[in-house]
């Protein structure tokens, strides 16, 4: 076992954990992406790749993650291969533990661990994944040449994995909910899907069973219409029905979740721990895809990067010195602090060599002023020994000030 | 490891005495790709328990599905030619194998 220690961590080198590598480790921050497979997350598994910028056709889901993992390493990022079996956010410093049995240190933690595919849990589909039931056309299409499949779903991405499959298949049949001719496919996709000789079409209809001795043989389907059930001869069955986070070994870690297992961010991408981020498919948002993905992981590379600077700087501004420390909270948009911050100066400044004076902006450095319940600008808080040990907002006057500094 | 195909693997597998592990690979499958180190690790690791064979599903496409092969990675273990057992997609992990090697030796 192992102790590392890096300025940040990234769990999981999908889009998002690869561009916040890169981003990471551009900033001259020690980075170190955690990936328990081969770089690239989902995006690995799909061939068609049309929608990420500047790159029309021709580009891959592989190819495009091979470039991002040899851009964050062309900066200087590691890319390790294991498995973060658990993390601990709730004491100072951020503690992750690997498989391996490694430990991770880090003064930041990205969590870019992206999502699978979500299953349906219908007879027989547990049993017989890997014998015919797959969630990934690039890695199974092979085992399907000249075979008939069916494929459960209708979104974009069930669609174009689908289309993918009729390269090899013989015929794809996708099994509908909704009235004939209505998927819930963007309009290009469908109208091309539609021109397509080798899909065919199940309408008003659920896949109920899935059946067979060892390997798939067919499945059952139920006409929600008519209520009618029917077995379909199939050899596979490709299931395309969104994804869920992989969140599950984030609980109890510290790190909130939401009932979905998604975790809830600002607008940095901060958690609800201080120094912990989230970016990608893990985290709530309105569009899971490979470009939102690779933004979030810049916006989280550059939130840590803020945090890891600003958190140094007050320790060894405000909590490292021996002289007490008159931090004062200011405001540019108050315009009582502004008219203060003139007398705070003088007042430092006759007491040189006994008490040094350090000015935090509370709008742009909210995290810091919210750990010590400071909520209004102008405050003055007196710090000695790493402590708080008193804060008064204003108003007061600066004699008060001379007063409150001299008893400190 | 012995590469294994149509023409040798009843004799390398069905017919052969003991224990034989197969890894059911492709070119194309990452997962696949990334085990390879680990998988060659276990095969010297155990090498004097049982013999260690791979086989590519895409020149074989007809003997995988034979052995209910359908998706990858797939790893069997056969005894005296009989399927004992497997691991297949996310459960086919390095610790996984491993465990079920030693479930097979003891
Ligand atoms: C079939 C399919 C087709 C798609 N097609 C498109 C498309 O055409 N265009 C598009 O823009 N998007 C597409 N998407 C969506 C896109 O792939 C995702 O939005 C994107 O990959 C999300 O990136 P991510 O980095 O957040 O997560 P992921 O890509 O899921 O990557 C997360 C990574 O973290 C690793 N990981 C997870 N947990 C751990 C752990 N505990 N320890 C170590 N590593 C861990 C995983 O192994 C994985 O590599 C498609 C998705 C699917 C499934």
């Amino acid at each position: 076992m192992a102790v590392i220690e890096r300025d940040v961590v990234i769990i999981g080198g999908g889009p998002a954990g690869l561009a916040a590598a890169m981003y990471a480790a551009r900033a001259k921050l020690s980075t170190l992406v955690i990936e328990k497979a081969n770089p690239g997350g989902q995006c690995r598994t799909t061939y068609s790749m049309e929608n990420y910028p500047g790159f029309a056709r021709g580009m891959t889901g592989p190819e495009l993650m091979d470039r991002f993992a040899d851009h964050a390493k062309e900066f200087g990022a590691e890319i390790v291969r294991d498995a973060v079996a658990s993390a601990d956010f709730t004491g100072d410093e951020h503690v992750l533990r690997t498989a391996k049995g490694d430990e991770y240190r880090a003064k930041a933690v990205i969590v870019a661990v992206g999502a699978e595919p979500r299953t349906l849990n219908l007879p027989g589909e547990h049993e017989l994944r890997g014998k015919g039931v797959s969630y990934c056309a690039t890695c199974d299409a092979d085992f399907f040449e000249d075979l008939d499949i069916v494929v459960i779903g209708n979104g974009d991405a069930a669609v174009e994995e689908a289309m993918y499959l009729t390269k090899f298949v013989n015929s794809a049949t996708m099994i509908v909910v909704h009235d004939e001719g209505v998927l819930d496919a963007t309009a290009i996709i469908r109208d091309r899907a539609f021109k397509n000789p080798k899909m065919k079409w199940v309408w008003n209809s659920v896949v109920e069973e899935i059946n067979g001795d060892g390997i798939v043989e067919s499945v059952t389907l139920r006409n929600i219409k008519t209520n009618e059930s029917t077995e379909l001869p199939t050899n596979g069955v490709f299931v395309f029905v969104g994804t869920v986070p992989k969140t599950d070994f984030l609980r109890g870690s510290g790190l909130e979740l939401d009932a979905r297992g998604y975790v809830p961010t600002t607008a940095q991408l901060e958690t609800n721990v201080p120094g912990v981020f989230c970016a990608g498919d893990a985290r709530v948002k309105y569009l899971r895809q490979v470009v939102t993905a690779a933004a979030d992981g810049a916006i989280a590379a550059v939130a840590a990067e803020k945090y890891i600077h600003e958190e140094e700087t007050f320790r060894e501004s405000v909590l490292e010195p021996e002289l007490p420390v008159m931090v004062a909270f200011w405001s540019p948009t108050s315009q009582a602090s502004l008219d203060f911050l003139p007398a705070v100066e003088r007042v430092a400044s006759r007491r040189q060599g006994q008490m040094e004076l350090v000015k935090i902006d509370i709008y742009k450095n909210q995290r810091v002023a919210k750990r010590y319940g400071i909520e209004t600008a102008p405050t003055i808080a007196f710090f000695r020994g790493g402590e708080l040990i008193e804060k008064a907002p204003w108003p007061t006057t600066e004699h008060d000030l001379e007063l409150e500094a001299d008893r400190i | 490891m012995i590469e294994v195909n149509k023409e040798n693997f009843e004799a390398e597998v069905l017919q052969a005495p003991g224990l034989v592990l197969v890894d059911y690979w492709s070119e194309k499958c990452e997962p696949c790709k990334a085990l390879v180190p680990e998988v060659e690790a276990l095969a010297e690791k155990y090498a004097s328990s049982m013999k260690f064979c791979k086989l590519n599903v895409l020149e074989n496409r007809r003997l995988s599905i034979s052995q209910k092969v359908l998706g990858l990675p797939t790893i069997i273990v056969y005894k005296n030619g009989e399927k004992v057992a497997e691991l297949t997609k996310d459960e086919a992990t390095a610790a996984n194998i491993e465990a079920m090697i030693k479930g097979q030796i003891e």
